[in-house]
């Protein structure tokens, strides 16, 4: 009961010039994990981004060529951005593959070209679920248009970064 | 935004080579001539010179005023840039799988978590009823 709710924290990695992989392990069954991650009631419990930001849509058909919709919206200057896609597969508890298109709304930013595409995987090992999702730009220019998008939504540049790069490359 | 790509692509591109990068943690130490940054690489002094121009041309580094020396520096703003993207990135993603930690452990103890305040409320409400019932 006392143990730890995180495992490890999110690795975020970028396995070719054209995706971002994210990995993360919970402490719940595979099936309770699937749930979190398709039914709307429970993703918009969790999915809100950064703090100050709300997710007012959170629309999901979760089937093949279902679509969905999700937006969030800065509670202190009303700013808002969405993603929306289709689901290309589903497979309940262990995989699920969308397309996901930036929707800039007053933020601004995003990407050119054909959307991204959205695969997550769950596998379970005694209690412990590990999901993968990467996340395919399509291009080398497109995901560094969505680097770039990621830039400016946040832009506060810290210089404590520098020293952790710097110890990776150097290590 | 067109430019920040554009000079994201030759952030991206300078960091993608091995030397460049020893370069570049070479200078996070302090700035260095060309010959002392040639030192230990088994390369010529033309073929760093040709690496130091990629790194300059993305503002990873930059060229000291000493005519003589023109000792290179490390351009920390940029190499921020390029890497605040990705940790922010999995910042808002982190602080998403921590509500999510609760949200799941709410579900499997449901009363045990954060439900436990208002569920325990309404319990020994109803046990101070069946006491009093008593």
């Amino acid at each position: 009961m006392n143990m730890p709710m995180t495992i490890d924290k999110a690795q975020v990695t970028q396995p070719s010039e054209r995706e971002v992989k994210v990995v993360r392990s919970f402490r719940a069954p595979r099936a309770l994990v699937y749930r979190a991650f398709t039914e709307p009631a429970l993703v918009r419990r969790w999915m809100l981004g950064p703090p100050g930001w709300s997710m007012p849509a959170c629309d999901m058909d979760v089937r093949v060529g279902g679509r969905y919709r999700w937006s969030w919206r800065n509670d202190t200057d009303g700013s808002e951005f969405g993603f929306s896609g289709a689901f290309r597969e589903v497979q309940p508890p262990s995989r699920i593959v969308h397309t996901e298109a930036y929707e800039p709304g007053t933020v601004g930013g995003g990407y050119p070209g054909q959307d991204a595409i959205v695969t997550t995987t769950f596998t379970e090992d005694a209690g412990v679920t590990t999901m993968e999702t990467t996340i395919d730009f399509g291009s080398k220019e497109a995901r560094d248009a969505a680097v770039a998008t990621g830039m400016t939504s946040g832009m506060e540049q810290s210089y404590q970064l520098l020293d952790r790069l710097i110890t990776e490359l150097s290590a | 935004m067109d430019a920040t790509s554009h000079q994201l692509d030759a952030t991206f591109l300078a960091l993608a080579d091995p030397t460049r990068r020893a370069i570049l943690a070479r200078l996070a130490r302090g700035d260095a001539s060309v010959g002392e940054l040639a030192a230990p690489f088994t390369m010529s002094q033309p073929a760093i010179s040709k690496h130091l121009k990629i790194l300059e041309r993305a503002g990873l580094i930059s060229a000291g005023q000493d005519a003589q020396r023109r000792p290179r520096r490390i351009e920390g703003k940029r190499l921020a840039e390029a890497s605040a993207w990705l940790e922010q990135y999995r910042a808002v993603w982190e602080a998403n799988f921590q509500r999510l930690d609760r949200l799941l452990d709410e579900l499997q103890h449901p009363s045990s978590t954060s439900t436990r305040a208002r569920r325990t409320t309404k319990r020994s409400r109803a046990r101070g009823a069946r006491q009093k019932a008593r």
